[in-house]
């Protein structure tokens, strides 16, 4: 797998993703304002933030889903299809009569498209990246028979098949146990030491600080930004707190601190 | 040997009687054709839809009908074209209004259905409109068992180059949205492909019907296995061997035949939830066994 992430790997350090006064938001109300900057190929970069803070809207906006109502995403010639994006609540209907094998080997749609068969070398890549995930010997189980936490590692694996330069993880550990967290996150790491950029929502800082060298604070607005230890500090997390419920009562919501430099 | 078989209480109706022959060939192809896009209708969650789009081609038929008689083709035609309206007007309403699609698809139905009586109404008796609704499997001739064999032979084809497209259409659509730019195509392509096997249902078992043998056998088969491909077989399978029942029962008991066929499904699929492994019956009996143990 190591050999095939190189062509993006010696990208790394320029930048992937670029914000220019980004506002994003659902029927004109906006939910992440006037966001600048930009993320260098490469990054493992968490975005924490407490609820409502628009981590997900800007996920969302990042995966190509969401128009913003101002400013732009410059995603370097990236291809919508060339992200993998892991939702928090996968739309994915857990009834549905198919096995784990079959789940998993959707991940290689961008190579095998809706007709080509999938040939010994790649079903190999779908058992090893079962395997990764922790889930070996499950392969013939339908996915309604897995538990939260192997339905999530069944995910990641899909993820680690649809080998995108840039993977995005809304809260991927929202429901499961700390080995599974374990596991999926060497996951992580690995594909960070792949050269590939993984932007993650998370809310647990504990594992962010250990896990994520870089990490953004958001709260409507961009509190923090860079490497984790100076961005989540007290003070930080705590304006950050503000921020929220300051939007939240509906007084600030209409003033952006971009607006108010600007006056 | 032809003496044997129709010594044969299971075979002497199909021996002795040309009709008898037709109707199995015509629910042969039905079994191949329609059943699969039935299963994709359970597994997409419906399974109301192509009943209600079995509805929605009816006023084409009746224009097809007052146009020509009893011509097949003209039907055919009304049929597809009705149908196929219906399908793009309560997907764009759907898709662009507040109207969620099964609020849009029971609209355009129900005005499709009420034109379509009405249609029929105007030239015509109560015969012709129970020979719409409820179809003539036992008076199919050479060119409607053709249309059948030619429906069912393309829409085999169709689903079985799409076949990986529906099923992701089904099982995860936003991923398929992420993934590829053939969704909208997995959506529409499968509308397309359920008015074609409605219209070809509708000449055999007319279009109240002609959802059974899509809806039965797939909910029967699901009851047994839990993987989409022996789905498909197997629901397939279960619609052929009920379709023969039924018109064995028709034939020995002097029954209607469509309803026959219908009824013979359905109580293969009662049967699935008493026995079938994945009915609630067996689950109850499982769980209490793996607590003994």
């Amino acid at each position: 797998m190591g050999a095939r992430v190189s062509h993006f790997a010696h990208r790394r350090g320029a930048a992937l993703l670029r914000f220019d006064n980004l506002t994003l938001g659902y029927n004109r109300h906006p939910a992440v304002h006037h966001l600048q900057g930009e993320i260098v190929s490469g990054s493992l970069l968490a975005i924490v933030g407490p609820n409502g803070a628009g981590k997900s809207t800007l996920l969302k906006a990042i995966a190509g889903e969401l128009r913003p109502l101002q400013g732009s995403i410059d995603r370097g010639g990236l291809d919508r299809r060339q992200i993998a994006y892991l939702t928090q609540q996968a739309t994915l209907d857990q009834t549905f009569p198919i096995v784990v094998h079959d789940f998993v080997a959707m991940g290689l749609w961008r190579e095998i498209g809706a007709f080509l068969g999938l040939g010994r070398e790649r079903r190999r890549r779908v058992h090893e990246a079962i395997e990764r995930v922790g889930l070996h010997g499950l392969e013939k189980r339908p996915i309604g028979a897995l538990s939260g936490g192997q339905l999530q590692r069944a995910l990641f694996a899909r993820v680690m098949l649809q080998d995108a330069p840039l993977v995005l993880l809304d809260e991927p550990y929202g429901a499961i146990d700390a080995a599974s967290v374990r596991d999926l996150a060497t996951l992580v790491r690995l594909w960070h030491d792949e050269g590939r950029t993984v932007i993650a929502v998370l809310h647990d800082l504990a594992h962010v600080r250990q896990e994520y060298p870089e990490t953004l604070l958001l709260a409507r607005e961009l509190v923090a930004r860079g490497e984790t230890a100076s961005v989540l500090t007290a003070a930080n997390l705590q304006r950050a707190r503000q921020l929220a419920e300051g939007h939240g009562d509906g007084t600030e919501a209409a003033i952006c601190r971009v607006d108010r430099d600007a006056a | 040997m032809n003496d044997f078989l129709s010594s044969l209480p299971l075979f002497s109706p199909f021996v002795e009687f040309a009709f008898m022959r037709r109707a199995l060939a015509g629910c042969l192809a039905l079994s191949l054709g329609a059943t699969p896009i039935g299963v994709f209708l359970m597994l997409r969650r419906m399974s109301l839809a192509g009943d209600a789009m079995s509805h929605a081609i009816l006023p084409g038929a009746a224009i097809g009908y007052l146009v020509a008689g009893l011509s097949l083709p003209a039907m055919t035609l009304g049929g597809l074209v009705a149908g196929l309206a219906v399908a793009l007007l309560a997907g764009g309403v759907a898709r662009n209004t507040v109207i969620k699609e099964d609020t849009s698809l029971a609209t355009f139905y129900l005005l499709s259905l009420s034109a379509g009586v009405l249609i029929i109404s105007l030239r015509g008796s109560s015969v012709d409109l129970l020979h719409v609704l409820f179809g003539s499997v036992l008076a199919l001739d050479d060119p409607a068992l053709l249309l059948l064999g030619a429906f069912a032979s393309l829409s085999i084809v169709a689903l079985a180059l799409g076949l990986r497209l529906f099923v992701l259409e089904a099982c995860d659509p936003s991923f398929l949205a992420r993934i590829s730019r053939l969704s909208p195509l997995a959506h529409y392509g499968f509308m397309v492909l359920l008015v074609l096997n409605l219209v070809a249902g509708f000449h055999a078992l007319g279009t109240l019907m002609a959802v059974g043998i899509m809806i039965l056998p797939a909910a029967a088969a699901r009851l047994w296995v839990c993987n989409v491909g022996p789905l498909l077989l197997l629901a397939s399978g279960t619609a052929f061997a009920g379709s023969l029942a039924g018109l064995l029962l028709s034939y020995h008991a002097d029954l209607p035949a469509g309803p026959a066929i219908v009824l013979t499904l359905g109580a293969t699929y009662l049967l699935s939830l008493a026995v079938g492994p994945l009915g609630p019956l067996a689950s109850r009996w499982r769980s209490s066994w793996h607590f003994e143990r």
